[in-house]
């Protein structure tokens, strides 16, 4: 039997502190996933489900707006940005159409918190959508899905035909004389269209490449209309704070950072899975639960939110993860995609092929992103395999700079996170794949099925 | 001199046969129905033509052009940017092996050598039987059920080496295949015209493989005071005693 060490083996600073799941936890997006049919809009009336709606449609739209505002719920895809802000920019009474398009493009490396979102609940996005659209005064929005999960697909058709049956969709309303109508769009494959001028372009039928902004899309979004493009769960969050209240939302996570939102723990964890609690938790609480890394190994490397935001180590295991905290940490909460990685993981061979996403996805746009994916993934590749020099390091942040800051959208500021956070805090592994002339991590350590035969340990 | 193809399609194309142009037109005109400029309907217009032909041909795109009032150019310098538009003919099974970093690391590489192996192709090559292609992709939104393939964008969580010999095994014999999430297989053509938009209408799909997986039910399943699942190691909070990984021991496996 095999002891696994504690957190990576770090004892907690605060023994006795708030580490029950019961209380560290708060479902309420994943709250009934586990009910038989819980994508079904039988099984979510059961739950309230459409109570968030009727409030805001018997409130005034510009008081729904600020409602969301004063709630502080920040967006979830990623960026943060204030999210009753965004549906306020919404220039009112200039006589264009207005759009909401929900970007449920999910394909920042790590993440997976829409798509089982979706699949278990679509109607929570419906009626965020309902809401939403209620609230900036627009009468056909869109959900641009990736193509390649087809079983979400199915769900949102089906859900979409639910909510049009039921009157939740389609002419007036629940009688509020509200028109809505949705369209769900499945994309084609590129991670691109997840950044939103991108998505954009990409729903009306072009090459998925950023604008320019200004205009932002709030001004000029698709069709040149104003619109606003918000993350699934965010939209999917908006119904429980008009039907609970801002208050509530409020009571969780901390001044600047409120709310619940679901973290997803992924990699080498006892247990992967979407943890949903109240931001600012940190990822040692989460490991404490959830039991932690697999038995018998430690934590050497994760990222906060995807794999655009800088990596973190074990002496990050404290900090809490809301935007604030994570952002002094030198990092990003992105998407809150959780990746785990133990010391079996070669964080040159990670890096590489996250380089390598990041150079296949680069739109061609601009030159410092298109070239510079393309010479890091030559240096890198190199590199891993023992054949890199010492001014080989010097030259990936050189480019990796190039590339931060000087492109046209935030891919290639994701490109460059993790050649920066690794050569800062894994810089000694690099030097001993050049003086090693190799690789020293044997990747069949790193499997999940690696230590099967390791006998199980019951608690 | 070398006649360099890039994959590129070769027109003037010719038509389709005029009962499938009536009826695809027929879908087409719905698709662009959905849409408040007509342009919008590329996308599911491309996915359509795929779902006739498994690929989109010089025929499908010279279809989409003449429905949207695009050039050719146009409509092929769409259908080349995005990689889930097949340039060429393939399997009824696309087997797609995730190994962007997370997957790869936890198997995918490993399960993607195998596959390679097993099937004797190469990254995009098709079994001699028109069966099964293999591709690698990249991170597929299932991190927490790594390493994950996904046959004709349904989930298979979870996998193994073997498993993944298996599947394929079974695509090409032709027996049932049940995904983890998602529902029981279609082809690539019927998966295509899913995603222009016309909703799967086979009984049951919809509800198929339950509302959520394991790993979706985690957090859910601790906040109930569940505890969680078997495989979990000792409580947390004792730190280790000396501050460094218990190593297995030699000879444990």
């Amino acid at each position: 039997m095999t002891m696994a060490p504690a957190n990576g083996g770090v004892p907690r600073p605060e023994a006795g502190g708030e580490t029950s799941p019961e209380k560290l936890f708060t479902p309420v997006l994943s709250a009934f996933w586990d009910e038989p049919r819980p994508w079904t809009l039988e099984t979510y009336l059961r739950h309230d489900g459409y109570a968030g709606a009727r409030k805001a449609l018997a409130m005034a739209p510009d008081d729904v707006i600020a409602y969301v505002k004063d709630s502080g719920l920040r967006g979830r895809g990623g960026a943060g940005f204030p999210t009753g802000m965004k549906w306020q920019f919404i220039p009112q009474g200039d006589g264009k159409p207005h759009y909401l398009v929900v970007n449920a493009d999910e394909s920042e490396p790590g993440t997976c918190k829409d798509i089982p979102l979706l699949f278990a609940n679509p109607h929570a996005l419906i009626e965020g959508m309902l809401i939403a659209s209620y609230a900036i005064r627009c009468d056909h929005a869109f959900i641009y899905l990736r193509g390649e999960t087809v079983p979400v697909l199915r769900r949102l058709h089906e859900a979409v035909r639910e909510a049009y049956a039921a009157g939740y969709l389609g002419r007036n309303v629940l009688g509020s004389g509200l028109d809505l109508d949705i369209t769900v769009h499945a994309g084609a494959g590129a991670y691109i269209c997840g950044e939103e001028t991108a998505l954009l372009d990409s729903l009306e039928g072009r090459r998925g490449q950023p604008r320019l902004r200004p205009p932002f899309p709030a001004v000029a979004g698709l069709y040149a209309c104003p619109t606003v493009v918000n993350n699934v769960e965010s939209i999917a969050s908006v119904p429980a704070i008009l039907g609970r209240g801002k208050e509530w939302f409020r009571s969780m996570g901390s001044e600047k950072s409120p709310g619940f939102t679901l973290y997803s723990l992924s990699g080498h964890v006892a247990n992967p899975g979407q943890y949903e609690a109240p931001l600012g938790i940190t990822l040692r609480q989460l490991l404490d639960v959830s039991g932690g890394m697999r038995p018998g190994h430690r934590l050497k490397f994760w990222t906060p939110g995807g794999s655009s935001t800088p990596m973190l180590t074990e002496e990050h295991l404290d900090v809490p993860l809301d935007y604030e905290a994570v952002g002094a940490a030198g990092s990003m909460l992105g998407t809150k995609a959780l990746q785990c990685f133990d010391e079996t993981t070669c964080v040159v061979r990670a890096v590489t092929r996250w380089t390598e996403f990041y150079a296949h996805e680069s739109c061609g746009k601009c030159t410092p992103c298109r070239e510079g994916t393309y010479w890091l993934v030559q240096l890198l590749r190199d590199l891993e395999a023992g054949k890199g020099r010492m001014g080989d390091l010097d030259k990936l942040a050189d480019i990796a700079d190039n590339i931060n800051g000087k492109s046209f959208c935030a891919l290639g500021d994701g490109a460059a996170s993790p050649i920066f956070s690794s050569l800062t805090y894994f810089r000694a592994e690099y030097e001993q794949h050049i003086k090693g002339k190799g690789c020293p991590f044997d990747p069949a350590r790193s499997t999940a099925w690696a230590d099967q035969s390791h006998p199980e340990v019951h608690v | 001199m070398t006649d360099v193809q890039l994959g590129m399609p070769q027109f003037p194309a010719p038509d389709y046969p005029a009962d499938v142009r009536a009826r695809l037109e027929a879908d087409a005109r719905e698709v662009i129905a959905r849409y408040p400029d007509s342009r919008s309907a590329l996308l599911p217009l491309l996915h359509l033509v795929q779902s006739e032909e498994g690929h989109v041909t010089a025929t499908g795109i010279r279809f989409c052009a003449e429905l949207l009032e695009l050039t050719t150019a146009e409509v092929t310098a769409v259908a080349t940017f995005y990689t889930m538009y097949r340039r060429g003919p393939s399997g009824d099974y696309q087997v797609g092996v995730c190994t962007n970093t997370l997957c790869a690391v936890l198997g995918g590489d490993a399960i993607f050598e195998t596959l390679r192996e097993h099937l004797g192709v190469a990254n995009g090559g098709t079994t001699e039987d028109g069966r099964v292609t293999l591709e690698h992709i990249e991170c597929n939104a299932a991190c927490d059920f790594a390493p994950v393939v996904m046959v004709n964008w349904e989930f298979f969580d979870n996998q193994t080496p073997q498993s993944a010999k298996d599947l394929v095994d079974d695509l090409r014999a032709g027996r049932p295949v049940q995904p983890t999430r998602g529902a029981r297989l279609c082809t690539f053509k019927e998966t295509a015209r899913i995603l222009a938009g016309f909703p799967d209408q086979r009984p049951g799909a919809v509800e198929e493989s339950g509302g959520a997986g394991p790993a979706t039910l985690a957090g859910l399943r601790l906040a109930r005071g569940e505890g969680p699942a078997a495989r979990v190691g000792p409580p947390r909070g004792a730190p280790a005693q000396d501050g460094r990984p218990a190593r297995r021991q030699e000879g444990e496996e």
